[in-house]
């Protein structure tokens, strides 16, 4: 990219999670549920020494894209890492299910959830992986009637159960910034050693779980830059395309199948990776 | 966790609420709500203990300064530097004026 081009781009990364929402929905069509002033905040952080946020790191905002309701549920990354507590995994998973209540009462409505996050919230540790149980069976009820959308752009990745709720999206779109994995460099890197995971060797990290890798490895749908208005044709586009005729997750069987074939003798690469992953998609 | 409570004389209420800022590194949350004339409360949140006279000593300069609009302000922070405090305050009043 020239430097013209990056200077004229408005980087979607750069935004907060409420500037996200904001510009993802048609204009004057945003109204946030469980705002900041509602103040619902963890009741548990205090004690524990952290300052509570007043909206617990989650946006929900309600509105229109391309004239069509949706909800779009925005994780702020750099508050305690985009974790996921006990308020916050429960303001999602109600967003998910209001929207499928909404859509069985006859009013289409989609949902896009930005995945900026690290995961469970380790201090609230049971309720936050109970919260995102809750949000995985609520995207899965609402993927049956409209397209739920994951976007995984930005600096923080995409991990934890939360890469499982990115794995049972209708669509996922992620960009060269994007990280994707269910265990982060590091933990991999304690329970299985240095030498099969160096969590300091950033390209090494993309490599193997970059957005690119991840794209090319069939389990991103879309790759795009990191640029506002690239991101919302992107989710138009498929927003149009409706609910998939068969869902990523579904195809867990051949996965597996995949799986077991792997020789975990052999040092794993990039390019061993995407064969195993595009197999399993194609069979 | 440290909670310091603040009350100030102050303009007219504020036009509308406002939020500025993120519970982040270095950063801190500005919740901005009008409050009757004539007074400002401000509640502080913060993680980083022992830097009240910090926080007496800024929040003073900045209310007393001028008048600002009457406002119930909570801030919660995570060790902003004295600059970014008043950085995002400003931000806060500034984008709680009516348009």
């Amino acid at each position: 990219m020239s430097p013209q081009e990056l200077l004229k781009r408005s980087s979607f990364s750069e935004l907060d999670a409420r500037a996200r929402a904001r510009c993802l929905l048609d204009p004057e069509s945003m109204r946030e549920l469980l705002g900041a002033f509602d103040r619902i905040k963890s009741p548990w952080l205090a004690m524990q020494g952290i300052t509570p946020q007043a909206d617990d790191g989650v946006v929900v905002a309600k509105g229109t894209i391309n004239g069509r309701p949706s909800v779009v549920i925005a994780i702020e990354g750099a508050y305690q890492g985009g974790s996921i507590g006990e308020v916050g995994g429960a303001k999602i998973a109600t967003a998910l299910n209001l929207a499928a209540r909404d859509n069985r009462r006859g009013i289409p409505t989609s949902a896009i959830v930005l995945l900026e996050t690290g995961g469970v919230r380790l201090q609230e540790a049971n309720l936050g992986l109970a919260a995102i149980a809750d949000i995985h069976s609520a995207i899965v009820d609402l993927r049956r009637y409209q397209p739920v959308i994951g976007i995984a752009v930005g600096t923080v990745g995409c991990y934890g159960g939360m890469s499982i709720s990115a794995g049972l999206c209708s669509y996922l779109i992620a960009s060269r910034e994007t990280r994707l994995g269910l265990n982060g460099p590091a933990v991999i890197e304690q329970e299985a050693g240095i030498n099969e995971f160096d969590a300091r060797d950033k390209p090494f990290i993309w490599r193997f779980t970059g957005g690119e890798q991840r794209y090319l490895s069939k389990l991103v749908d879309a790759y795009v830059p990191d640029d506002s208005n690239e991101i919302l044709a992107t989710v138009t586009t498929l927003l149009s395309c409706g609910v998939p005729k068969r869902h990523r997750s579904d195809s867990y069987h051949e996965f597996l199948a995949c799986l077991a074939e792997v020789d975990a003798g052999e040092q794993a690469s990039p390019e061993a990776i995407r064969r195993i992953y595009r197999k399993g998609l194609e069979a | 966790m440290e909670q310091m409570s603040y009350r100030f004389p102050a303009a007219d209420p504020a036009a509308q609420h406002a939020l500025a800022g993120i519970v982040s590194s270095g950063d801190l949350e500005v919740l901005l709500e009008p409050n009757t004339a004539g007074t400002t409360t401000i509640v502080v949140n913060t993680s980083v203990k022992g830097r009240n006279h910090i926080w007496n000593a800024l929040l003073s300069r900045i209310f007393t300064a001028n008048a600002l609009p009457a406002a119930r302000v909570e801030i919660n922070d995570c060790g902003a530097t004295p600059g970014v405090v008043r950085m995002r305050i400003e931000q806060a009043f500034e984008e709680a004026k009516s348009q």
